[in-house]
C-alpha cells in the first residue's frame, strides 16, 4: 500500500479517536464519575496535624 | 508483609533530598558559565573547566539530575498516594534511586573530561546510556506496576500524565541513542545526515514535551489541588488537554531545524504542529491556574501557594512564545540567538523549577512528619527566585533580537553591516545582567535549601499507613 494513503488514514484515525474523547468527556454521565476522580487526592486518612497550613515557627 | 500497610516514604525522600543537592550544583554550573560568557577568563584555561564541557554538565545536571529527582520523588509519591498501595517493588525501587545517581555521576565526571556524544541533552557516552536504560525500564516496572495492583479504581490524572513521560521518555531515549560504539568511550550515531537531526530533535522536543511538561504536569495535578485544599478546576479538561498534549507534542521537533536541509513540508508540519500545540499547553494552564478559584486569597496568605500558581503562569507565558518563535519568519530572527536560551529559562527556571519547589516545600515536612521551619524564608526565596528570573529572560530578549537583527543587517551593497565579532561584544551588558538574574535564582534556592535543613534537622522519617479499605462512593 501506498505510504502517503497509510498516513491519510491514520491522520483520520488520529483525529476521529480525539473528537471521541471529547465527546466522552464532556458527555452529562461522565460528571458524577469526575467529581469522584477529582476528589481522589483527598481521598486519604491523613492525620490532621500535617494537612493544616505549616505555621511560622521552629523546631527545637 | 507488615511493610505492605505502609507507603513506601525512604526511596521518595532519597529523591526528594537528591532534587535539592543536585538542584544547588546544577545551578552553580549554570552561573559559573554564565559569569564565564561575561568575563571568558574565568575558564582559567583548563580545559575541564570551559564552557563546551561545562554546559552540557549544567543542562543534565538541572535537567536529569535535579527535574529527574523530583519526578522520581514526586511520581513515586503521588501514585502511592493516589492508589493506596505501597510501591509495587521496593527492591527496584531502591535500584532506580541507585542507579540513576549512577548514571548522574557518570555524566559529572565524562562531561568535563569531553567524553560526549555531541547529541544536545544527549552527551552521555554508550555505556551510561546503557545503564540508563536499565533504571528508565525498572521505573517502568515499578511505576505501572504499582498502577496495577492499585485499590482506587479510577486512574488519578496526575498519574496519566507521569504515566506518559515515563513511557515517552523510554522510547525517546532508546531511539536516539542508538549508536555504533567503536571503544569504550565513543560511539557514533545510528543515522546520518538531515535524518540524523530530524530524530536528534524529535528526541530533543520531546524531552521539552513530555520530560519537563507532561511530568511536571503531574506534580502540577496533585500538588496544586492539595495546597489549595480543592480539587482540581476541571476534571474533564484534564482528560482533554491530555490528549491533546499527546498527540501534538510528538510532531513539533521540526521547528529546531527551520531553514535546514530538512525537508521544507516537515518544517512548515513542525511549525504548524507547534502552533497548534499552544491549545492543550493553555488547557492545562488555565486548569492549574483555576483550581484556585474561589480561594485566590491563598495567593496572598501562602507564599508556598504563590510559587505554584507563579510557576503556572511561567508555563503559559513559555508555551505562548513557545509556538511564536517556531513561527518560521520569527524563527528566521530568533534562530541562534540569546533569545532561544531566554525562553528555555523562562520555562525552566519559571515553570520546572518554581513547580519542583512548591512542590518540595509541601513533600518534604510531609515526609518528616515536620511543619515547614519558616514562610517569611519561602517568601524570601519566591521573591529571590521571581527577580531572578526576570532579570535573565529580559536580558536574553533584548540580546536575542539585538543579535539577529544584527546579524542580517546588510548595507547598500550587499556587504554585512557588522561582524560577528561585533555582536559578541554588544552582549557583554546582557551577559552581566544575565549572570546576576542567575545569581539571584541561586541565592532563593539556598534559602529554599537552609529552610529545608531547618525543617528536617533532628526529625525521624515518617511512616504513613495507607487507608483501608479505600473510600469508595
Amino acid at each position: 500500500m501506498d505510504f502517503t494513503l497509510i498516513e491519510a488514514i491514520w491522520t483520520v484515525v488520529v483525529m476521529v479517536t480525539f473528537i471521541g474523547i471529547v465527546l466522552w468527556a464532556w458527555s452529562g454521565k461522565r460528571k458524577q464519575d469526575f467529581n469522584e476522580a477529582a476528589n481522589i487526592p483527598f481521598n486519604e486518612d491523613e492525620p490532621a496535624s500535617t494537612e493544616k497550613l505549616s505555621k511560622e515557627k521552629s523546631h527545637g | 508483609m507488615a511493610d505492605q500497610q505502609t507507603y513506601n516514604y525512604k526511596v521518595v525522600r532519597q529523591f526528594a533530598i537528591m532534587t535539592r543537592v543536585w538542584g544547588v550544583i546544577g545551578m552553580l554550573v549554570g552561573v559559573l558559565i554564565a559569569a564565564q560568557l561575561a568575563w571568558p577568563v574565568l575558564n582559567f584555561d583548563i580545559p575541564w573547566l570551559t564552557f563546551g564541557r561545562l554546559r552540557p554538565l549544567h543542562t543534565n545536571a538541572v535537567i536529569f539530575a535535579f527535574g529527574g529527582s523530583a519526578l522520581f520523588a514526586t511520581s513515586y509519591y503521588v501514585v502511592q498516594r493516589t492508589c493506596h498501595v505501597r510501591l509495587f517493588s521496593d527492591g527496584l525501587a531502591a535500584f532506580t534511586f541507585w542507579g540513576w545517581q549512577a548514571v548522574i555521576l557518570s555524566a559529572v565526571i565524562t562531561l568535563p573530561l569531553g567524553i560526549t556524544s555531541s547529541k544536545e541533552y544527549a552527551e552521555l557516552e554508550w555505556p551510561i546510556d546503557i545503564l540508563l536504560t536499565l533504571v528508565w525500564v525498572a521505573y517502568a516496572v515499578v511505576f505501572f506496576g504499582t498502577i496495577v495492583k492499585r485499590k482506587i479504581p479510577h486512574i488519578y490524572v496526575a498519574n496519566w500524565f507521569f504515566g506518559a513521560y515515563i513511557l515517552t521518555v523510554a522510547i525517546l531515549h532508546i531511539f536516539n541513542s542508538a549508536a555504533v560504539p567503536v571503544s569504550l568511550f565513543k560511539s557514533y550515531s545510528a543515522y546520518a545526515g538531515v535524518q540524523d537531526a530530524m530524530v536528534q530533535w524529535w528526541y530533543g522536543h520531546n524531552a521539552v514535551g513530555f520530560f519537563l511538561t507532561a511530568g511536571f504536569l503531574g506534580m502540577m495535578y496533585y500538588f496544586v489541588p492539595k495546597q489549595a485544599g480543592r480539587p482540581v478546576y476541571s476534571y474533564r479538561l484534564s482528560v482533554v488537554h491530555f490528549w491533546a498534549l499527546i498527540f501534538t507534542y510528538i510532531w513539533a521537533g521540526p521547528h529546531h531545524l527551520h531553514y535546514t536541509a530538512l525537508p521544507d513540508w516537515t518544517q512548515t508540519l513542525g511549525m504548524i504542529m507547534s502552533l497548534i500545540l499552544l491549545a492543550p499547553s493553555w488547557g492545562g494552564m488555565i486548569n492549574g491556574i483555576m483550581t484556585l478559584s474561589g480561594a485566590w486569597e491563598k495567593l496572598r496568605i501562602d507564599p508556598v501557594m504563590r510559587l505554584l500558581i507563579v510557576s503556572i503562569s511561567f508555563y503559559g507565558m513559555s508555551t505562548f512564545e513557545g509556538p511564536m518563535m517556531a513561527i518560521k519568519t520569527v524563527n528566521a530572527l530568533s534562530h541562534y540567538t540569546d533569545w532561544t536560551i531566554g525562553h528555555v529559562h523562562s520555562g525552566a527556571l519559571g515553570w520546572v523549577a518554581l513547580i519542583t519547589m512548591g512542590s518540595m516545600y509541601y513533600l518534604i515536612p510531609r515526609l518528616f512528619n515536620r511543619e515547614l521551619y519558616s514562610l517569611k524564608l519561602v517568601e524570601l526565596h519566591f521573591w529571590a527566585a521571581t527577580v531572578g528570573i526576570v532579570l535573565y529572560i529580559s536580558s536574553m530578549w533584548v540580546a536575542g533580537i539585538m543579535q539577529g537583527l544584527m546579524w542580517r543587517a546588510t548595507n547598500a551593497d550587499g556587504t554585512l553591516t557588522y561582524s560577528f565579532v561585533e555582536s559578541v561584544q554588544a552582549m557583554h551588558p546582557y551577559f552581566i545582567v544575565r549572570f546576576l538574574g542567575g545569581v539571584c535564582f541561586l541565592f532563593g534556592t539556598l534559602v529554599m535549601v537552609w529552610n529545608i535543613w531547618k525543617t528536617i534537622a533532628g526529625a525521624k522519617p515518617a511512616t504513613a499507613t495507607i487507608p483501608v479499605p479505600a473510600a469508595a462512593h
